[in-house]
């Protein structure tokens, strides 16, 4: 295996001054790899943020989230390598 | 090759291309919406901007706002938008659909606006199966005034009209809209879902799609309940009051599918679009030569107009007539011209009013609260209206004399007994008319074909026409004989 499957499948971007703060994001995510901002935002919320570890990119607190843009969940690209055919090399997306 | 800038992400989720990038609110909140933390609305937002994308319709998609926390739904859909007054919603799509068949049209409404004063207008739409698709967001309650009880609230709940909860004895049960609706017969599919988990707004979001689809394959009406999350009123943490919709009012408003004839609906011809402009007179059988000339007798150009007039009297007195070839006359003579009739119930001996307006610009608004020319065809009128005139401005006074304590220095006051004056000249009731030509020549805008052009089109009766037409002659006359100054 190449070192692409040590990291998250996923990542988050939280807009903080999008975010309220309601927490169903928290809630929501299976893996439980988002948590509340120490902080608080320019609204005085404090935030969604990313955990640090853990997305799978599946997307569930995207959908929970009551904001349209406040969550962007990103998928890691898995690049085939040229010459796929080539036994050992399956995978090398860094 | 193991540095953490080499990965590369692609998009799994995020912002629907149907949301505005930015949205036209308050200025310091564009980025976000107006809902509260935890607003089921926002969830319900997302999934049907994201129905459109999929089903890449954001270019004919209509979507019909309620009153309510919802009615600002045109600030974030990038799509056509129109808000309708509370309840109406479903009554607004029909006319959308109807005379643009193309176009996917969504009215989206919550409980208190589809279900109490909107129970008719869903009723019928539903009955007639017209090809629109409803989104029924179900709070239980009316947020967006502060927590009254609403058709759909629980028995039990409190609310600030039922502070120690409802009970079925004095309010009543929760009305089961979809339940009811499903006993229709034309209705293709209604289902009742959920945001209580991610399980079922996972569900919610496929019921939302598929309901939108229908529309797009012409199966017939739709609709989606949803049961949603209000933490502010129900004065809940947002998790909380996710767990109190799976937990609580699930049991009052069992989910599931109470209708759906998807598979055997046969997608219905499209009516035909509504008829063009043009083709509309010859549908109403109004002949071409008793259709408004519409700048016929074009003003001079460069001249600009900016008339605001009320008229006020007794039903009978021909108040509104009045208004009318004033309005018309304005019409033929190219302006932006409004009238808005106001009266009581009474058809005759009650009170009548109208605003007209006639301007060379665009018109804002038809009420006209401090005219400058007022009309007043008997003593009570003058003295609802006379203090609302624009200082400078003109009363025009069926009366002997100003009531003495009526005198305001400000104004022009024509006084005459035009009754009297209309009986001389062959019928009382061309009094009307004499007050309108001296309001004319006052005005001064108008050109004479166009009064005459109005005239013609409004008064059927020759004799009438005649007598009208030597009325305003005698009104003009007045004028000039008693202010001479003001000719010109
Ligand atoms: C004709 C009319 N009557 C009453 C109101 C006051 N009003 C505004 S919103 C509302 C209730 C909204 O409740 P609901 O439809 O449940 O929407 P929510 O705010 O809960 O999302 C009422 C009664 C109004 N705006 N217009
Ligand atoms: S009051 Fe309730 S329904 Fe209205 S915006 Fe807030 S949470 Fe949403």
């Amino acid at each position: 295996m190449t070192e692409a499957t040590k990291h998250d499948r996923g990542q988050l971007r939280i807009d903080r001054d999008e975010c309220k703060g309601c927490g169903l994001c928290i809630e929501a995510c299976p893996p439980k790899a988002i948590r509340l901002s120490e902080g608080l935002n320019h609204y005085g919320y404090r935030t969604a943020e990313y955990a640090g570890a853990g997305c799978t990119a599946c997307g569930i607190c995207f959908m929970a989230c009551p904001e349209p843009g406040a969550i962007t969940v990103l998928r890691v690209i898995v690049h085939r390598a040229v010459g796929v055919a080539a036994e050992g090399i399956s995978c090398a997306s860094n | 090759m193991s540095s953490e800038a080499a990965i590369e992400y692609e998009v799994a989720q995020g912002r629907a291309k149907a949301f505005y990038p930015r949205f036209e609110r308050k200025d310091e909140l564009q980025h976000q919406t107006h809902y509260c933390p935890g607003c089921g609305h926002g969830i319900v937002h997302k999934m049907l901007a994201r129905a459109i994308d999929e089903l890449g319709i954001q270019d004919r998609t209509i979507l019909v706002g309620p009153v309510g926390c919802s009615v600002f739904t045109y600030y974030y859909f990038e799509v056509g938008n129109v808000q309708a007054a509370h309840g109406r919603a479903p009554a607004v799509a029909t006319a959308m659909k109807r005379s643009r068949p193309q176009s996917v049209v969504v009215a989206y409404q919550g409980d208190g606006d589809l279900s109490a004063i909107g129970s008719a207008e869903i009723l019928h739409t539903a009955n007639r199966g017209e090809n629109i698709t409803v989104i029924f967001v179900n709070n239980a309650i009316y947020s967006m005034t502060g927590g009254q009880a609403a058709p759909t609230t629980l028995l039990g709940q409190k609310s600030t009209t039922t502070p120690d909860g409802r009970s079925a004895a004095t309010e009543g049960y929760p009305l089961h809209m979809s339940e009811l609706l499903a006993t229709l017969e034309a209705p293709v599919y209604i289902e009742r879902v959920a945001l209580g988990d991610n399980k079922q707004i996972a569900q919610a979001g496929k019921a939302i799609r598929r309901a939108v689809q229908n529309q797009v394959r012409g199966l017939g009406f739709s609709l989606i309940e949803v049961l949603s999350p209000c933490p502010t009123i129900w004065k809940m943490s947002a998790v909380d009051a996710q767990r109190w919709v799976r937990e609580v009012m699930e049991k009052t408003f069992p989910l599931g599918v109470l209708r759906d004839r998807t598979k055997d609906a046969a997608p219905k011809a499209l009516p035909p679009a509504a008829p063009a402009l043009e083709e509309i007179p010859r549908i109403l059988g109004v002949a071409e030569q008793d259709l408004p000339a519409g700048n016929a007798h074009a003003m001079e150009p460069g001249r600009d107009v900016d008339l605001e007039v009320r008229i006020a009297g007794f039903g009978g007195q021909g108040v509104l007539l009045l208004g009318e070839v004033l309005a018309e006359a304005g019409l033929d003579a190219g302006l932006e011209v409004s009238w808005l009739p106001s009266y009581g119930p009474e058809m005759r001996s009650g009170t009548s009013n109208c605003h007209v307006r006639l301007s060379s610009r665009p018109i804002d608004s038809p009420l006209v609260a401090a005219p400058g020319i007022l009309v007043a065809m008997n003593e009570p009128s003058l003295r609802k209206f006379d203090h609302s005139v624009r200082a400078g401005g003109w009363v025009i006074y069926n009366g002997e004399a100003f009531p003495e304590d009526c005198v305001r220095q400000d104004l022009h006051v024509l006084a005459a007994p035009f009754t009297q004056l209309a009986d001389e000249l062959g019928d009382a009731r061309a009094s009307n008319m004499i007050m309108l030509g001296a309001l004319l020549e006052i005005a001064g805008a108008l050109p004479g074909a166009s009064v005459d052009a109005a005239l013609r089109r409004l008064v059927k009766n020759s004799r009438w026409v005649e007598l009208d037409l030597r009325a305003l002659e005698r009104g003009r006359a007045l004028l000039k004989h008693s202010f001479p100054e003001v000719i010109g």
